[in-house]
């Protein structure tokens, strides 16, 4: 089984409406969305949802104002800015904790010399398993304010895996997060290749760049496609020699499009409709010979 | 003033907003560049970089000699970045979050903290702005700790703009963390709204007032608009689907110095934003 993982670095390169054409150029694929912080795929696949799972992941520090005596041992404890001081009506003082600075790593609640900091598990989003005319999908949602995609993206990734191992699927393609922190770590860690969807500019090129050395650091094997090639010829040219010489195979070129937004409105992916970058995608979908 | 760019996801014209509206400012602000896994704003200001700072945190070293291998550091961690199979515990740095727990539950005393590299903050000026920006190290997980490294470099006499990281997770919030004002840049297309509906329920929650940019005006439908309408939320500026605007961006050109005749609407939205800021103060 085959796993291509397609990410971009810098967001808004079109990444999602390419993975989501090669996901029904394939055919019969298993389909991972894992930008689960901004997760667009079903806007085009119309998933049927078949199973909802809630993702717990973490725990958060509740202070017990009645238990509290203010003596401040948590403040000094927690690296994390999340605890701050208030004072009660009679002008007692007392601590609380802000949830969304909380990174749950559970000191204060350890140290706390009166046990009055509770700590229940945090409930960080969902995730479904679907299905769609071009397969099954597993897809996500982060809430909002939330910590640990990284696990939320691994958490999807591994069901897509075994959906594709028990109903004998040959490839799952992942549609993974901008950036190169944690959550596209965790979606390109153990993949057969990257797909490395860039645009023309000087902040596509430098991203491609950030995003390439980490293909490298975790020795996956990359492909560059530039989308919307056209708006920039020397850039585009420029970005396939640097790719190049980083070790990456250049898959191909998909021009500046209007209709792919079309495509978008309509629901449809850009392989679905008339819109004339399909044929370049179609001829990036056999460079890839997946 | 702090002012945060942001936006549901990325390459929806985030930094174009940021460093156009830096410049449009005219007098002394800060641009902080918060988007530390792709820091992009200098590719429009050309900076030179007169300093640099390596930022570090805190992980585990331990020391076998007294370690017996009791495990009560790998119990504590939240995060499985200290596990102990019953023999010396074996540390995964790039989880650490480096809270400092195992070397004070350590009983042996086995366990001290050493800096680890992350990335760097950098400071330089372009003109009326002080560019301060975060770079994180490929490979490195955790955005969150440099982002605060780059906050902490704000000068709270002088207004700044941060240009926030995409998305609505952790990096994110902490970038949004005591900003006054948030600008939310989205896209008319259903991506764009789906990802700004992701967007405007963060900073509902955070309780922080804020306004809608809408980029590549006219490329989709209306539903952004619509939608903006309904939920009363302030639509701070249009900015044309023009093909030259993509064409500048491609160079690194700013918009404002590119094509004069958007400096107009740039100004507009500084001048919409402290409007709309004094509204909420006074509320
Ligand atoms: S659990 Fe950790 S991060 Fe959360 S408040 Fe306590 S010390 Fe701070
Ligand atoms: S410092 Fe905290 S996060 Fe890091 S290994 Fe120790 S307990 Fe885990």
């Amino acid at each position: 089984m085959k796993e291509l993982v397609v990410i971009s670095g810098k967001g808004g390169t079109g990444k999602t409406s390419v993975a989501a054409s090669l996901a029904v150029l394939a055919g019969n694929s298993v389909i991972a969305d894992c930008d689960v912080d901004a997760a667009d795929m079903h806007l085009v696949l119309a998933p049927q949802i078949k199973e909802h799972h809630e993702f717990k992941s973490g725990h958060e520090a509740v202070i017990d104002i009645d238990k509290c005596t203010g003596c401040g041992v948590c403040l000094a404890n927690c690296r994390f800015e999340a605890v701050s001081q208030h004072a009660k009506i009679d002008g007692a003082r007392y601590f609380k904790i802000d949830p969304v600075a909380c990174e749950g790593c559970g000191v204060c609640v350890r140290f706390c010399p009166v046990q009055a900091i509770d700590f229940p598990e945090r409930l960080c989003g969902e995730w479904m398993v679907s299905e769609t005319r071009c397969g099954p999908m597993v897809h996500a949602k982060l809430g909002v304010a939330a910590e640990n995609s990284g696990k939320l993206v691994s958490t999807v990734r591994q069901k897509a895996k075994s959906i594709a191992e028990d109903g004998g699927y040959g490839i799952v393609i992942v549609d993974g997060p901008p950036g190169i922190g944690c959550p596209v770590i965790a979606s390109l860690t153990g993949t057969s290749m990257a797909l490395i969807v860039t645009e023309p500019t000087l902040s596509g090129e430098h991203d491609m760049q950030r995003v390439l050395s980490l293909a490298k650091h975790f020795r996956v094997p990359a492909a560059v496609c530039v989308n919307k090639w056209d708006l920039n010829p020397e850039m585009t040219a420029s970005i396939e020699e640097k790719a190049k010489a980083a070790g990456a195979a250049v898959a191909g070129r998909i021009r500046y499009d209007r209709a792919v937004t079309q495509a978008q409105i309509q629901e449809k992916t850009v392989v679905e409709t008339d819109a004339p970058s399909a044929e370049d995608i179609r001829s990036i979908w056999s460079y890839l010979n997946l | 003033m702090v002012i945060a760019v942001a936006s549901g996801k990325g390459g929806t014209g985030k930094t174009t907003v940021s460093v156009n509206l830096a410049k449009a400012f005219g007098s002394a602000v800060q641009l902080l560049d918060c988007d530390v896994e792709e820091p992009n704003a200098h590719i429009f200001l050309n900076p030179s970089v007169s300093s640099e700072k390596v930022v570090n945190i805190l992980v585990p070293e331990v020391d076998e000699t007294r370690c017996d291998g009791c495990g009560e550091c790998s119990r504590f961690c939240e995060y499985s970045a200290i596990v102990s199979f019953g023999s010396k515990p074996l540390v995964f740095p790039e989880m650490c979050h480096g809270c400092g727990g195992c070397a004070r539950v350590c009983p042996k005393n086995a366990i001290h903290e050493v800096q680890k590299r992350i990335g760097v903050v950098k400071s330089s000026e372009a003109g009326n702005i002080v560019l301060i920006e975060g770079v994180l190290d490929v490979g490195v997980a955790m955005a969150p700790p440099l982002i605060r490294a780059v906050k902490s470099s704000l000068n709270k006499n002088l207004p700044a703009i941060l240009d926030a990281p995409p998305g609505t997770s952790c990096p994110v919030i902490a970038t949004l963390r005591d900003v006054d004002f948030v600008v939310l840049v989205t896209e008319p297309t259903p991506f764009g709204l789906n990802d700004l509906r992701l967007a405007v329920d963060m900073v509902r929650q955070l309780g922080i007032p804020f306004g809608v940019v809408i980029n590549r005006s006219g490329a989709g439908d209306d539903r952004v608009h619509a939608y903006c309408y309904e939920e009363q939320i302030p639509l701070l500026m249009e900015i044309p689907d023009d093909r030259k605007i993509a064409e500048a961006y491609s160079r690194g050109s700013l918009i404002i110095e590119a094509l004069p005749e958007y400096r107009g609407i740039f100004k507009g939205l500084i001048n919409k934003i402290s409007e709309l800021k004094e509204q909420a103060l006074s509320k």
